[in-house]
């Protein structure tokens, strides 16, 4: 479905030059669920635009939905839905009207149009919202109309960009749902950009991890998490205690990656819960008492911390994370 | 195309009706000339020589149109940069929708707003001021506004995806357009009788000079002078190349 081979973007202003894209190659398959992850500025959306003929690349070629990127852009046009990141709903123009228009100018007759946009608006939870104008939706809704209007001539291949920045955590898990309904009813394509390791954890089936520019990993979300060696164990003991909880915990099978900050002692094993009764057991004969124990799953933002030395939260609070900081 | 200007067309003249503020804004300064500033012509007119000939009204009147067109037609850009920060720009020209067609669909309803706009004006002279001027020729300054109107918002639309700054274009507008109203004697006519030798041949240059005169012109129904004849052409240019200009830009892959 998209086949892109060293895609460049450079962008020259007052004489001093950025390259955004720095030749990227990858492929999607038909049908596939593939996200582009990676923090703010890393030329998610620059790739995006060039994926959908709004920027042409300064470098490199790629195949789009069939067409190609360079020679046939109308092509790709006709095959493609986009749904850029910062919406694309007039705040003036009625739900009805925006859906209508936009189908219209795919080419399909108002008749037609109607039935499509009537039949979206239900798939899509926008019933009953058709007279509304785009100014009174909530966030959800005006992103789910986003999404109706970049679904409305039924492409074969969608890209999101970005799609749940910005919405509270049950609107998001709520796109999350229709995004899935979309591939598993429609067969559609999806590619998205995303800087929220849980949203290409839980929607996607192959993850691009994209920084400065580049591609630095591609892979399931499994496959990328088992490039991180095991389980984090993080066990609380009394601070005066915790050097020797380490040293402990160091010998257990397998273990490494062991670290003591005050009273935490965090380290790697192959498998956390096989390890767990061998490290209660050793501690409690030592007569160490633990305030918490806890197992986790390596999760992408490990890998992205190993891969690029920073994390992903470092960059850009979660949408928790800011509804707290709104809240407080 | 046609079909995409007319979806666009619609959609601009749909928006526009549903909020007939623009309507009011728009006459608002053109009708405040004309109840405050018009009574004053009628005295200068009279006691001046070298005046273009006709009434005070024939005088003030086509030249409020001038203004009208040329104000709501370069700010047309101010509008389209707030649908592109808010994406909609974006997702038209994500479409296979031609993109000169979204040019033009804007373009034509910002002629028919500009040529409402007038056809008010030309009433309100009319019935309260007892304008008497002749009818083809009351038309002929509609269609010149429309033009101007044509010419203006496609300009207009062409710098503003050049600039992409919401800040400094309506700066940028009112710099360019106040010397520009000035030295085309919109207000009081820049003739060679009245305005210094250099003052004149500075307003000789500006094409919108010629086109305040030819709508001037039209007013008194001097159906046959050189000065419709040379302010047509003139403003006809002006219009293919704004058409140019904003088409080009539209067409650009890289917006």
């Amino acid at each position: 479905m998209i086949t892109v081979r060293g895609l460049a973007r450079r962008f020259t202003l007052r004489g001093r030059s950025v390259d955004a894209v720095k030749g990227i190659d990858f492929d999607v398959a038909d049908g596939e669920l593939v996200g582009f992850l990676g923090p703010n500025g890393a030329g998610k959306t620059t790739t995006l635009r060039m994926l959908t003929t709004l920027l042409r690349p300064t470098g490199g070629s790629g195949t789009v939905a069939g067409c190609d990127l360079l020679t046939d852009p109308q092509g790709v046009r006709r095959r493609i839905g986009f749904v850029a990141q910062g919406g694309s709903s007039w705040p003036e123009s009625k739900v009805a009207e925006e859906i209508e228009l936009q189908a219209r100018l795919y080419g399909l007759s108002r008749t037609e149009a109607r039935r499509r946009g009537a039949a979206l608006a239900e798939r899509l939870d926008l019933a009953g919202l058709d007279q509304r104008p785009a100014k009174t939706l909530s966030g959800g809704q005006r992103r789910r109309l986003d999404i109706a209007l970049g679904l409305v001539h039924d492409p074969a291949l969608v890209f999101l960009d970005e799609p749940t920045t910005g919405l509270d955590p049950q609107s998001r898990a709520n796109l999350w749902d229709h995004v899935r309904r979309m591939r598993a009813e429609q067969g559609t394509t999806v590619f998205l950009t995303t800087h929220y390791l849980d949203e290409a954890d839980a929607l996607c089936d192959r993850i691009l991890v994209t920084d400065h520019g580049t591609i630095v990993a591609e892979g399931t979300p499994d496959e990328l998490k088992a490039r991180v060696a095991g389980d984090a164990i993080t066990v609380e003991v009394a601070a005066d205690r915790s050097a020797e909880a380490a040293e402990l915990a160091g010998r257990l099978p397998g273990a490494h990656e062991v670290t003591v900050v005050a009273e935490t002692v965090r380290f790697r094993v192959p498998r956390g819960d096989a390890a767990l009764p061998d490290l209660l057991r050793t501690l409690d004969g030592r007569g160490i008492t633990m305030a918490s124990v806890k197992v986790s799953r390596p999760t992408l933002d490990d890998v992205f911390l190993g891969l690029t030395g920073r994390s992903l939260r470092d960059t850009e609070p979660a949408p928790e994370a800011m509804e707290a900081a709104g809240a407080a | 195309m046609l079909r995409d200007t007319g979806l666009i067309f619609q959609r601009d003249m749909r928006l526009s009706l549903r909020n007939p503020t623009w309507l009011i804004i728009g006459i608002m300064q053109p009708l405040l000339y004309l109840f405050l500033f018009g009574p004053l012509m009628v005295t200068v007119v009279d006691h001046t020589p070298g005046f273009p000939s006709g009434d005070a009204w024939e005088v003030l009147t086509p030249a409020l149109i001038v203004q009208t067109a040329l104000f709501s037609g370069s700010f047309a850009g101010v509008g389209l940069l707030t649908e592109y920060r808010v994406g909609v720009v974006d997702r038209f020209r994500g479409t296979p929708a031609s993109r000169s067609a979204l040019l033009f669909g804007k373009v034509l309803a910002q002629a028919v707003q500009a040529t409402a706009q007038s056809a008010l004006i030309v009433l309100v002279t009319l019935l309260v001021f007892g304008l008497d001027a002749p009818v083809p020729g009351m038309l002929l300054s509609l269609v010149i506004a429309a033009v101007l109107a044509v010419t203006l918002s496609s300009g207009s639309y062409a710098l503003a995806m050049v600039l992409k700054s919401e800040a400094a274009f309506p700066s940028l507008m009112n710099a360019v357009l106040l010397p520009l109203l000035l030295l085309s004697g919109v207000l009081l006519p820049v003739t060679s009788q009245l305005a210094p030798g250099w003052l004149y041949n500075l307003a000789r240059i500006n094409p919108l000079t010629h086109v305040v005169d030819a709508e001037r012109a039209a007013f008194r129904g001097d159906m046959s002078s050189t000065e419709l004849l040379t302010g047509s052409l003139v403003l006809l240019l002006m219009a293919v190349l704004a058409l140019l200009w904003g088409t080009r830009t539209f067409q650009k892959e890289n917006a």
